[in-house]
């Protein structure tokens, strides 16, 4: 038997999303078959992998049809790409993406895999609409049923109320609350003010406006139905239409703070990012972007313990500084997924603050501040908006783009942090580095 | 993009109707059958005439026609049930005009037998100030023979010339090349034109349907119409094809390079880097980049008198300055292949002229211009430049017509209808392929012999 090679990092080769829309606007005919789809096939054109048969392809979605049972071999097999290209589904919630790429890099690392794709999309338009548990029991009795007699026998208990469709729900099952309600807890136990969430609401949005302008996005984006941008981006909003919003969670408390400006839309949208071996790229002639440095995942006890919903990521960060031997100081650039601007407040000021790290984190003391010059430099979800599953594709490609700009900029090597938020209380993290 | 004038007159009835009104009589062109390029190259016995003096020449013609397997005729009886697939007139050693008399009647009297989208093709040479003036002028009526001939013929058969350098013999690899496409169905809607090959360059390529096997080949604006054509038919033809388009046509430039397995560039042709851009992306992803199409190209009409600044400028900088940019760095010594081959899309109007279209007859003119000058600095690096002038073609962008105009616009050739994006695809991926390599500097017509312009 061959020994095992030691292990390698995955290299980020490139990134294609589709601009993202808003729910029920440019997509909302488009199933998440459709926009994983056209997200792939911009991401082969990109690199000429018509033909190709990729070692692995791994994406999800968070709403997500029974039928989309085997959603991204099903893409797989519409696309361009060799039919024998192997491919799995994943779902972390919104770290579906991110958790997707972390599949594909460690695969890679270990030299199961020589190039493979992480992605996924989500639709909050076409969300699929579940029947109730009386209706969908006689359904299923009527399948069974052998005679019509009994096909008719099988409907004998379904009252008219059984036939209203049972929307997806947004709540935590656990609680009962809402992601923003949840967050909106988090808010007040950090003191985050209704200010700083929206000047970090504008900056996003004029950072991710800007980044358009000078043709970042270029090589990182298809347009789609015919969007070239993301919906939910006002590059002319300010700090004042941003102030006049009327607040939509936490109204129970004495004074909201989080308002439809300072929280991410319901969004549509799907990203694909490509990873291979240093080697197979070279083979290629492809420069390599960033390499996956390591990742984490964490989850916080948001039921019975006192952690709010969305703290999952300072968890996830602090164990994967502190197993690398690094600190807050040394990234070039930081993406905190914007969930909503006080996930990232929040998170922030958590780092920040000696008594919580000691406590929760374990450390000795705070593990530190980032310089907002270094956070979510070119805007995050709350301009871009946010298909769950697609955001860490979204992320990802970004970063290494940007961290590969910034090694050409300065010729030294430049490193990148990534922390996603999720429901469930859980939260993904990982360092990028461009070499 | 449908010609339902076309589709009505290719029924029985409608064949019937429009004979008997002495309406334009189309038919559908034969066009190259992707699965099965050349096959058959034509579709019936070449004939090949000449002058009392070419008949050496018309014997060496004859005999490369055989290395394809063709049925090569020097015999004007043909069986009943048989209409010539071509008829090659060689004319090459004229040397004074009662010498065209003989071969120009012999063809005459085989014209009714010429087969549906059947060829006619004289072999001549070119006039020059150093001729006798009888030979000169021997010459240059091959040039108004050939063109009327053209426009006597029906069914969809074409007539063109080739029109040689002095002393380049007829075996020359691009006569023979060039020969080659005017007798297949690629060169559908080439009609009336004369060629000119004026040196012995070029190779013959080891496939004569994959000629591009091996070259990597750039077209720009390939999202859609004759750009995305253009990529299909030089990826038929063997080319690893690069896309480039600008970002807000990202997804049909994805569909279309995903279809020809070749890779997509998003990006603006009028970027100051966009030259070099497209040759980092060659050279770092396929070694090499040896053929480049400048086929990107936007609309603005306006009658002049209220044209804007805007778009003039918008019009020129896309369709002339940014060619012209890209080329000082394709044109460079080393930045190409071996063979280098400039392409750029030209276009009738920049010929003719066109009421509406100052801008765009001025850019579209000013490429004929551009790959003038390039030709000898290619030839020196042991390539060429040449453009293609399309003339009515059914497109997303002539769709949009007046639909009045448009059926006018369509008729006013000799072909009665309009050309397809491929056939324009065709004429490029012929001048970038090996074979074309003694064609230099010459803007080939795909215009079906438009009416108006040379």
């Amino acid at each position: 038997m061959t020994p095992t090679p030691a292990p390698r990092r995955a290299a980020v080769i490139g990134a294609n999303r589709i601009p993202f829309a808003k729910a029920g606007g440019a997509y909302a005919a488009a199933s998440n078959q459709d926009m994983l789809t056209a997200a792939l096939e911009g991401l082969v054109a990109r690199f000429g992998l018509a033909g190709e048969r990729l070692d692995e392809v791994a994406a999800g979605a968070v709403l997500k049809h029974p039928r989309d049972f085997n959603l991204t071999r099903e893409v797989v097999l519409g696309s361009s790409l060799d039919p024998h290209t192997p491919a799995y589904d994943v779902q972390r919630a919104c770290a579906t993406g991110l958790e997707a790429i972390v599949g594909v890099a460690n695969k890679i690392a270990l030299h199961q895999a020589e190039v493979g794709i992480g992605g996924g999309v989500d639709s909050a338009s076409d969300a699929p609409i579940v029947v109730s548990d009386r209706l969908r029991a006689a359904l299923l009795r009527a399948s069974r049923a052998r005679s019509a007699a009994e096909r008719v026998k099988a409907f004998a208990g379904v009252r008219p109320r059984d036939l209203a469709p049972v929307a997806p729900g947004v709540a935590e099952p656990r609680t009962g609350l809402s992601m923003g309600e949840h967050q909106a807890l988090t808010t007040a136990r950090w003191g985050i003010t209704r200010e700083d969430q929206d000047a970090l609401a504008l900056a996003s949005h004029q950072r991710l406006a800007a980044a358009y302008d000078r043709g970042f996005f270029d090589d990182l984006l298809t347009p789609y139905r015919r969007l070239d941008r993301d919906q939910a981006l006002r590059a002319d909003t300010s700090l004042d239409k941003l102030a006049s919003l009327t607040p939509v969670f936490g109204k129970d408390g004495s004074s909201p703070t989080m308002t439809a400006g300072n929280s991410t839309p319901l969004s549509d949208g799907a990203s694909a990012v490509l990873l291979a071996s240093s080697e197979w790229a070279q083979g290629r002639g492809l420069p390599v972007l960033a390499t996956v440095v390591d990742a984490q995942s964490a989850a916080v006890d948001f039921t019975r313990g006192d952690e709010g919903l969305l703290m999952g990521g300072c968890y996830a960060v602090a164990r994967l500084l502190d197993r690398q031997g690094l600190t807050l100081d040394d990234f070039d650039v930081v993406e905190i997924h914007e969930a909503f601007a006080s996930t990232v407040l929040a998170t922030m000021a958590a780092w920040a603050d000696p008594a919580f790290c000691r406590e929760r984190l374990g450390l000795p003391g705070a593990l530190g501040e980032i310089d907002r010059d270094r956070l979510n430099v070119t805007g995050s979800s709350l301009a871009a908006g946010h298909p769950f599953a697609a955001t860490g594709g979204r992320i990802v490609g970004t970063l290494a783009k940007l961290l590969a700009e910034r090694r050409a900029e300065t010729g030294r090597p430049a490193r990148g942090l990534i922390s996603i938020c999720a429901a469930g209380g859980q939260a993904g993290a990982m360092i990028l580095e461009a070499a | 993009m449908n010609d339902t004038y076309l589709d009505a007159v290719s029924t029985d009835v409608g064949k019937k109707v429009a004979k008997k009104l002495g309406l334009p009589q189309p038919v559908r062109l034969r066009r190259t059958d992707t699965a099965s390029p050349d096959a058959p190259l034509v579709t019936g016995p070449v004939l090949v005439l000449q002058d009392a003096w070419s008949r050496a020449s018309a014997d060496a013609v004859a005999e490369r026609l055989l290395g394809w397997d063709l049925d090569v005729r020097r015999d004007p009886h043909l069986a009943e049930h048989q209409r010539w697939g071509a008829v090659i007139v060689v004319l090459t050693e004229l040397e004074a005009p009662g010498q065209l008399g003989g071969p120009a009647l012999d063809l005459g009297e085989m014209l009714r037998r010429l087969a549906p989208s059947g060829r006619v093709i004289t072999l001549s040479r070119a006039a020059t100030g150093g001729d006798a003036p009888a030979q000169a002028a021997a010459r240059q009526a091959v040039d108004g023979f050939l063109r009327s001939v053209a426009k006597e013929l029906r069914a969809g058969a074409t007539g063109n010339g080739l029109v040689l350098a002095e002393g380049l013999p007829v075996e020359a690899t691009s006569v023979i090349g060039a020969l080659r496409f005017l007798l297949s169905a690629r060169s559908a809607f080439v009609s009336g034109q004369l060629l000119r090959v004026s040196t012995p360059g070029g190779q013959a390529p080891a496939d004569w349907t994959r000629p591009l096997a091996g070259q990597v080949a750039v077209v720009t604006g390939a999202a859609r119409g004759i750009g995305a054509e253009t990529a299909r038919v030089l990826a038929r033809d063997g080319a690893q094809v690069i896309g480039v388009d600008v970002p807000g046509a990202g997804d049909s430039l994805s569909t279309v390079m995903n279809g020809v397995r070749g890779s997509a560039l998003q990006l603006d042709i009028t970027a100051e880097d966009a030259g070099a851009r497209i040759l980092e992306h060659a050279r770092s992803r396929y070694g090499t980049l040896d053929v480049v199409v400048h086929n990107a190209g936007i609309l603005r009409d306006k009658l002049l008198v209220n044209m804007t600044a805007d778009r003039w400028n918008d019009l020129l900088a896309v369709n002339l300055l940014a060619p012209l940019r890209m080329n000082e760095t394709f044109a460079a010594p080393g930045a190409l292949g071996p063979a280098p081959r400039i392409l750029a899309l030209a276009s009738t109007s920049g010929i003719a002229g066109n009421r509406g279209q100052t801008n765009y007859a001025a850019a579209k003119a000013g490429i004929i211009g551009m790959v003038q000058a390039l030709a000898p600095r290619l030839a020196e690096l042991g390539g060429t430049a040449n453009a293609v002038a399309p003339g009515f073609i059914e497109t997303d962008m002539t769709a949009r017509i007046p639909p009045v105009a448009r059926q006018i616009a369509r008729r006013a050739n000799s072909l009665n209808q309009g050309g397809h994006p491929v056939d324009v695809a065709e004429a490029l991926a012929f001048l970038a392929s090996p074979q074309a390599g003694g064609i230099n500097g010459q803007t080939l017509r795909v215009c079906g012999q438009n009416l108006v312009g040379q």
